[in-house]
Order: structure tokens, then C-alpha cells, then sequence
């Protein structure tokens, strides 16, 4: 049967290149699906056969160690094959380009690729010059879809509804792809995002993403929130950093046992993780009660299972023999 | 019993199936000398209601409540590339299945490939003792070797029928119907929330 | 070889003229012009009714590649192009491999240029030595080799210092200095305009700042210096206002913009992050769009100039990040300010002449031709009616990251004569 065509379809769609590509219905379909999956990963014999002879191709460009694993987890535990490509031995190194790549791995037979790379737009060229599905794993600057959902299955399960959630986002918005596709998700799900951060980490039009409220005032935003929502202060570039010193970015935007009092009891933390301790987040604070950070983590198994389970075979609204 | 070749004849009413349940419940326990180390897992959609049904059965006669739980055997099925898949509604067995004797439980048994892929799932949850297989209604036209150990009813049947079971609990009405497939219509149990077409 | 140009309305308001004309093009000049001339023996005849005939487009911002870059564009190819877009003339940037920074590269472009025969070019050199924006180039020697203008384009000079003492210097040739303003500080990486599309795709931003800083910077050393300045490829709409200052103030400051810039703007860039779409400056927005052709209509804008910027396929095939700036533009240019400017309503067929013909040849300071008998016959002749689609295939250059493939125009040259010589016959690039 045709796939595109097929108007039974839970989940209609081949690629998810960006998550504006999903209709919130869609969204929570991923989440329903990530919940029954999170039963596989609590067995003994974490591993079904449902995507026995499918291949995936893990198309990282940038180095990622965390994603990867997540998606490499999902594929196996869902009985894909998986093979790796790109990384420093790969030919994009030696000077091939990107269209060539694809066209390679293309040739090979590849049912699925995970793309990661550091420029955006990407996943799109790459779901141009091939006919499998393309799932975008962090595109540049732009977007990181699997992220943002597994944040959202994350916030969904403590806080059962994102209806009026108030959700805080602290750090550097502009060079994050995960608020590219989080602050518009949220938005759409019909929560309230409030960027936090100085304007030398805002982007030109925060509110194009979605974001209802813009402040560079952590104490003031901190007592309204459900959500707190840490980004990672990018170590690697600080010769251009946005703020003067790591210590006057702890100061002003830490989350510290000392702004804990500022915080709805039952508020969460969230982090993508890897945290840098002492920075964004101070560790009586990354470990304490409101942290979920841990879940996020085997969220993005969970998530990830679901969406490559729902892109793969698609899901069907009616049962057959 | 008169059947057209449109029409849908029924083969069980409620009646006959509550009669039946309680049958194969008085068979189960005979079998397996009483309900210690017994557990039931019905197979997703209907073989769990019958799995519950059957459970309830065995407390009036034994006075024990035996563990049920439910398959889904949705991840494990050997037609994933040329069906569509079944949505997916998920596995609930809250209990150690190691070193049980496991009643397995559907509605209608036909190819076996259910079974098969039922039995590859519940091994992946652990070693039970053994397992058996408890069906409502046998039609035939089995695909693979495989044979229930406790049958409600044997309802000889076309190829081109469909054998289904609608139950009370979640259809409104309880009734096993034999229906000729129409151009189209797809073979295997109904949806939940009764038989529309 | 003597041409009757047969039926055009021919149009120059430089001499007034707007009416139906019979023209008799001789000896590389233009024999006669009548109501009705009767064709001789001797006399190729080019009947044309309802096309319309006008002094030589100019674009005075080509970029032809050679040498260095044959791979995108060659001399051969690029003139031809220009033909086929209804061009006589065009001013080649300099940034070439090696650089266009000696007199040398100059003769080179326009023996090259000669040899081709499909138009005339007037290379600029560049202001400093390879352009590096720290030493000044030969600009004297290249003057004397046929050097119409200087600029670094494609890189711009940073520092304030060392463009004073370019305009300093080049202020005894009477020569323009081309400025392509571009503060690298607040550009840095940028890709797009900055604002809702770059937050949405997030690609660094492109700020209008970026370009205005240097704007102002440049009127302001003119008027220090007294050497005319030229703004290349004006995109904002403060950028306007800052020449539209500079001007009333008597400074000698004439801008250009580019049809690009004038009918595509930064939402045109989706999430498919079309390459063609990739530019410098960036497309910019809607009310940016709105402005330029206020400034067309109002006389800001001096002249409309391509930026003819081709690239091979593969090296727009790409990341958009890493594909290069720069998009084609001499084959449609005439197809798109005609659709969109004339027949728009915008402004009428005396305005475009200004703008693509006589404007440009005060600039490169290059003999003004007319529609009058004894002038060069640099005549651009196209079929204002003409519908077309604007295809890949059609193009005359090498390269085709046009961001037009697809657009259906209204108005294509359909015959072109270069100092007499007729380079295009019924839009077909002659030999």
C-alpha cells in the first residue's frame, strides 16, 4: 500500500525534518507511542523484533555522543541494523561532498537516515537525494526535533498537560537548536514559553519561534514557572562570549540552591544535557528534587523508538490479521 | 443455521459463549490440577477481556485470584513490511512470568501466526514453565504448526469469511458472527466499539 | 556592414525622444534616424514593430571570473551572457585570481573581452593590492590601461583610514570608488537578513548595520575627500535615507540596486534553504522592497546594477552555509525590471533608460551615446510584450544559480548592437 496515501495512518509523514512538519494531534501521538515503549526498556530482554531487516544510517557529521547512543539504543532495541557514517574518517573529511555522501550511502539501501551536522537545513538536502525517511538530529542552529520532543514527553509525564504550563528557558537561545523546535512545540501545545537571557543570546525575533514572554531577569521570571528549562553555556567558544565571565553568568543566570526559594514547589528542571557544573546549573540543584534530567535521558530512548517505529512502518488506526 | 452470502450468521450468542467460558475455565483447572503457579495473558484485542473473563471464572470456582496480564503483540508480528501496522496499545504483564504455567488467551484462532508471534514475545519477558493456549473459537486454516489446548468451539469456515468475536464489555452485545469478506475489508478481529460495517 | 532597424519606438530622454523610428546603423555609428527610411540593396534589414530601441544597457557590476575562475564564468561566456541580456557594456569587479590590481590583469580582461566581440568592458581595478584593504593598488597605471572605476568588492575596505586614503589618492583620475559596505565586525558569519528569518532557519543574522555603518562612513569621507562614491547593491531602507541625506547635502554619492533586491526579499528563504536564494548583501524584507523602489522612482537609486555573481553548480549544491554568495543576473535583469518596474507601474520606459543606460555611463565616465545620428551605435532593442519563462537552459553563461529559473517575465532584448557591430539578432547571441 502506498504510504503517503494511506489516510489510516496514526502518524502521516515519511521524514521529520523539522518539528513544525507536526501538527500538535501528531505530537501526542509521538508521546503515546514513547509511553507503551517505555515498557520494552524496563524488560530483561530489552529488544523486539518489530523493524527486523530495516537499515538505519547514522549520519552524524558533527560529533555527537549522546544523540547517537540514543538513536543507536532505539534502532537496536526496535531490531533495526544499523551503520555509522560520517566522523573524522569519513569522506566528508577527505573532501567529498555532502550530496555525494548521501548518494553513496543511498546506493546501499538504506530504509532510514539520522542526520546530525552542523549546518542547517541539511536533513533537507539529504530527504532530497534519497527515498528514505530522514529523521534531522540537530541541524545547525536550526533545529533538533528529537530533543525537543523527548523534553516534551519529559514535561508531559510529571506534568500530565501542557495547557497554560509556564515554561522558562534560561541561557543561550540564539545558538540553541533545541529552542528552535522546544519553543515552538510548547507554543503550539498550547504552553508558555518565557526566554530568559541577556540580548547578546536572543536571537533578532524571539517571538517568531513562539515565545510569549522575553526577560533577562531570572528572579523575576523564576516564581511563575512549572518548567525550568537549563541550556549549556557552550565552553568550547568563549574567546566570543556573550557575557564577561563564566562567574558573572553564574551570578546572574545560575540556577543555585540559593534562587531554590524562588521556585514553585513543584516546579521542574530540565538540562540537554551535558551539564557544566557551577555554571548553568549548580549541583545541590542538578541533582536535587525538581531535576529530571536523568528522565530526559531515557525519554530520548523512549521518543526515539517511537518516532523511528512510527516513520518506519507507520502506525495503523485499524488492526489487521 | 442458514446462510446467505451476504449475510452475517452467528454461530455463538452470549449465552453460549458465557456457557463456553466457563467450560474451558473448569477445563484449565482440570488440566493443571487447580490455579496454583497459573497465569493468564490474554492476546490484545478481545483475548484479554476473554483472559480477565476466565480469571473471574476460576475465583468462583477455586476461590484464587490468577494473575492476568496482556499481550500486544503488535512489535513481534511477521508481517510488519507488507501489512500496515497495527496500532500499537501496549503490553501490561505486572507480574514474573519465570517458571509459570501461562494460559494464553484469544478470541479466534486461525492461521497461528498470532500465536507465533504471541509466544515469541512472552519469551522475551522471561521463562515460563510452560504455555498453553486457550481459544474461544478454532476456524481452521492454520499456517504454522500450531494447535490450542483448550477450545471453545471448532467453526469450520471459507477462506474468504471472517470469524469475529464482539463482547459485551466493549461492543455493546457479545456474539460470534461468520461474515463473508467483502472487496477491501480486511480479515481478523473487529474494532473496538462494535462492528459498523 | 549597414543595419535598418525598422519600426522601433525609439526612446532616450536624454534627447527627448520617444516616437517611431526607422535607424540606420553605419560604420559603427548611427547613420540616420527617420520616421520612415526605405531599405537599400547595401542594408540588412531588421524589421521590428512594436519593439523598442534604446541607447546601450550598462551594467556597472559584473562579476566575469576570469582569470582564475573560468570554472564559474569566462570572459567568452560572461560577455555573451551580457549580450544576451540586452547589454553593451559592463564594468567587471575585480576580485579575479590573480587580482585585478595591476595594469596588467586590466589589459588582459579587456584584450580577452575584445577578442569575444559580444560586448564592451570597462574593468575595475581594484583600490587596494589584493585586495587586502591594507596597501593602495597601481591605480594610476591602471587609469592609463583603461580602468573605469576602483573597488574591492566581494571584500570591502574595513578600515576607515585606509579608505580615506583610497579616495585621497584615486580623487586625481576622476574615477568613482565602487564601495560594497559591509562592516565585517557586525556581519561576522552572517547569512541572511537578520530578523524572523534568520531567528526561524537560524542562520546567523546579516544586520541591516552591518551595511549602513559603512554607507555613512563612505558619504562622509567623500565629503571629506571629494572623491565621488558610489554605493554598490543599496539594500535597506535606512541605507536610502543615509544616500538621500548625503546627496541633498551636495555630496557626489550615486547608489545602485539590484533586481534581486528589488523583487525578492529574505521570506523568500524557506526551510528548504534555497542556495540561489544566498547572496551579499542578504535579501532583505518586504518594507526594504517597498523603499528601493520608492528610491528608484524618487532618483536615490542612480542606476540598477545585476551583481552578476555566477557559481558552478556544485559549489551551490551544498550546506547553505557553505555555499557561496552570489547569484546570476545579466540574462534577466532588462526581463525583470521591465515586468516589475515598468509594467508595474512603478516607473515609466524614460526612467529605465536613465537608470540602465545613461546613469551608468556618467558613472564609469564613459562616452554618453544617444539615438541620434553621429553617435556610437550602442543601441539595446527588446520586444516589451515578449512573455518568457526564464529556464536554465536559456542562459548564455556558465553558471545558472539564478534564483529566477521559473519566473515569467514580461519584455526580453531581442536585438543588441555593440559599436555598430549587431552582437544580438532576435535573441540570439551572434558568433
Amino acid at each position: 500500500m502506498n504510504r503517503a496515501a494511506n489516510k489510516n495512518k496514526v502518524f502521516d509523514h515519511k521524514d521529520l525534518l523539522s518539528i513544525d512538519e507536526l501538527s500538535a494531534e501528531d505530537i501526542m501521538t509521538v508521546l503515546n507511542y514513547a509511553k507503551m515503549f517505555e515498557e520494552v526498556n524496563e524488560r530483561t530482554i530489552k529488544k523486539v523484533p518489530a523493524l527486523r531487516g530495516k537499515t538505519v544510517c547514522n549520519l552524524f557529521l558533527e560529533p555527537s555522543t549522546r544523540t547517537r547512543g540514543s538513536f543507536e539504543l532505539a534502532e537496536k532495541r526496535l531490531s533495526c541494523d544499523t551503520v555509522n557514517a560520517g566522523g573524522s574518517a569519513s569522506s566528508t573529511v577527505k573532501g567529498e561532498s555532502l550530496v555525494d555522501t548521501i548518494k553513496t550511502l543511498d546506493s546501499m539501501k538504506v530504509d532510514m537516515f539520522i542526520v546530525r551536522h552542523k549546518y542547517a537545513g541539511t536533513p533537507y538536502i539529504v530527504s532530497q537525494h534519497t527515498n528514505a525517511a530522514v529523521i534531522d538530529a540537530g541541524d545547525g542552529k536550526h533545529q533538533h526535533p528529537t530533543q525537543a520532543l523527548l523534553d516534551l514527553y519529559t514535561i508531559w509525564k510529571k506534568k500530565g498537560s501542557f495547557d497554560g504550563l509556564k515554561v522558562g528557558i534560561v541561557g543561550d537561545i540564539v545558538h540553541s537548536r533545541v529552542c528552535g523546535s522546544l519553543v515552538p512545540a510548547l507554543a503550539k501545545l498550547g504552553a508558555e514559553v518565557t526566554l530568559i537571557a541577556p540580548a547578546t543570546m536572543l536571537p533578532a525575533c524571539p517571538e517568531v519561534l513562539g515565545a510569549a514572554h522575553v526577560t533577562a531577569n531570572l528572579d523575576e521570571a523564576l516564581p511563575d514557572l512549572d518548567v525550568v528549562y537549563m541550556l549549556r553555556i557552550q565552553m568550547e567558544r568563549l574567546e566570543e562570549a556573550p557575557f564577561p565571565s563564566l562567574r558573572e553568568y553564574h551570578l546572574l543566570y545560575g540556577l543555585t540552591k540559593e534562587r531554590e526559594p524562588l521556585m514553585k514547589q513543584d516546579a521542574i528542571i530540565c538540562h540537554p544535557g551535558p551539564i557544566n557544573r557551577g555554571v548553568e546549573l549548580d549541583s545541590y540543584m542538578a541533582d536535587g528534587s525538581h531535576s529530571v534530567i536523568t528522565d530526559q535521558v531515557f525519554s530520548g530512548v523512549c521518543v526515539r523508538m517511537a518516532l523511528i517505529y512510527l516513520l518506519l512502518g507507520g502506525a495503523n488506526d485499524e488492526i489487521s490479521a | 443455521m442458514q446462510r446467505s452470502e451476504s449475510d452475517q450468521a452467528c454461530v455463538m450468542d452470549e449465552n453460549e459463549i458465557d456457557r463456553t467460558l466457563v467450560r474451558m475455565a473448569h477445563q484449565i483447572l482440570e488440566q493443571n490440577k487447580g490455579g496454583e503457579n497459573l497465569a493468564l495473558v490474554g492476546i490484545l484485542t478481545r483475548g484479554d477481556i476473554l483472559a480477565r473473563k476466565l480469571a473471574e471464572i476460576i475465583y468462583q470456582i477455586e476461590g484464587i485470584h490468577v494473575p492476568v496480564g496482556s499481550l500486544d503483540i503488535s512489535l513481534y508480528r511477521d508481517d510488519t513490511c507488507i501489512m500496515n501496522f497495527p496500532q500499537l496499545r501496549g503490553t501490561d504483564i505486572l507480574f514474573n512470568i519465570d517458571n509459570k504455567t501461562i494460559v494464553l488467551v484469544d478470541d479466534v484462532l486461525f492461521t497461528g501466526r498470532t500465536i507465533r508471534a504471541a509466544l515469541d514475545a512472552l519469551m522475551d519477558f522471561g521463562r515460563p514453565a510452560r504455555i498453553q493456549l486457550a481459544i474461544l473459537v478454532d476456524r481452521g486454516h492454520r499456517e504454522l504448526p500450531i494447535r490450542a489446548d483448550f477450545v471453545g468451539k471448532n467453526v469450520p469456515s471459507a477462506a474468504n469469511e471472517n470469524v469475529r468475536l464482539h463482547l459485551k464489555d466493549v461492543d455493546g452485545y457479545s456474539s460470534v458472527t461468520i461474515t463473508r469478506i467483502n472487496p477491501g475489508e480486511r480479515i481478523g478481529s473487529a474494532p473496538i466499539g462494535g462492528d459498523h460495517e | 556592414m549597414k543595419y535598418l532597424l525598422k519600426g522601433v519606438r525609439a526612446v532616450d530622454p536624454a534627447i527627448g525622444l520617444d516616437v517611431q523610428r526607422d535607424i540606420v546603423i553605419e560604420d559603427g555609428v548611427i547613420a540616420q534616424v527617420e520616421a520612415s527610411i526605405a531599405p537599400t540593396e547595401d542594408m540588412i534589414v531588421l524589421e521590428r514593430e512594436g519593439c523598442v530601441a534604446i541607447p546601450g544597457l550598462v551594467d556597472v557590476h559584473v562579476h566575469l571570473r576570469d582569470p582564475g575562475f573560468e570554472y564559474k564564468e569566462a570572459i567568452e561566456t560572461g560577455t555573451a551572457a551580457a549580450a544576451h541580456g540586452g547589454f553593451t557594456d559592463i564594468c567587471s569587479m575585480a576580485n579575479t585570481n590573480p587580482v585585478t590590481d595591476e595594469a596588467a590583469i586590466i589589459d588582459y580582461v579587456i584584450d580577452k573581452a575584445n577578442e569575444a566581440g559580444h560586448c564592451t568592458v570597462h574593468p575595475a581595478g581594484a583600490c587596494t593590492k589584493g585586495l587586502a584593504g591594507e596597501s593602495l593598488a597601481e591605480m594610476g597605471d591602471m587609469v592609463a590601461h583603461g580602468a573605469a572605476a576602483f573597488t574591492d568588492d566581494g571584500r570591502g575596505i574595513q578600515d576607515a583610514g585606509m579608505m580615506r586614503r583610497v579616495m585621497d589618492y584615486a580623487k586625481m583620475f576622476d574615477k568613482v570608488i565602487m564601495s560594497h559596505c559591509q562592516d565585517d565586525g557586525l556581519v561576522g558569519k552572517g547569512q541572511v537578513n537578520e530578523g524572523p528569518v534568520s531567528t526561524k532557519l537560524g542562520l546567523a543574522g546579516w544586520p541591516a548595520a552591518g551595511e549602513e555603518v559603512q554607507i555613512q562612513r563612505d558619504i562622509v569621507l567623500s565629503e571629506l575627500t571629494g572623491c565621488p562614491i558610489h554605493i554598490q547593491h543599496l539594500t535597506t531602507a535606512h541605507g536610502l535615507d543615509l544616500v538621500r541625506d548625503g546627496k541633498a547635502r551636495g555630496v557626489a554619492v550615486t547608489c545602485e540596486a539590484t533586481p534581486h533586491h528589488l523583487v525578492l526579499c529574505d521570506e523568500d528563504i524557506t526551510t528548504t534553504y534555497d542556495t540561489n536564494l544566498k547572496m551579499n548583501p542578504p535579501l532583505r524584507s518586504k518594507a526594504d522592497n517597498a523603499a528601493l523602489i520608492e528610491a528608484v522612482k524618487d532618483g536615490t537609486v542612480d542606476v540598477i546594477a545585476t551583481d552578476h555573481a555566477p557559481h558552478a553548480a556544485f559549489e551551490k549544491e551544498r550546506e547553505f552555509e557553505l555555499a557561496p554568495f552570489g547569484i546570476t543576473g545579466l540574462e534577466t535583469s532588462l526581463g525583470i525590471v521591465n515586468t516589475y518596474l515598468v509594467e508595474a507601474g512603478h516607473i515609466d520606459l524614460n526612467r529605465m533608460v536613465e537608470l540602465m543606460c545613461i546613469n551608468p555611463r556618467k558613472i564609469l565616465r564613459i562616452e554618453q551615446v544617444t539615438l541620434e545620428p553621429g553617435s556610437t551605435a550602442d543601441i539595446t532593442v527588446f520586444d516589451p510584450a515578449a512573455k518568457w519563462t526564464v529556464e536554465a537552459d536559456g542562459m548564455y553563461s556558465k553558471s545558472q544559480n539564478s534564483p529566477f529559473i521559473g519566473f515569467e517575465l514580461i519584455g526580453k532584448p531581442t536585438d543588441v548592437f555593440c559599436k555598430g557591430k549587431l552582437t544580438l539578432e532576435d535573441g540570439v547571441v551572434t558568433a
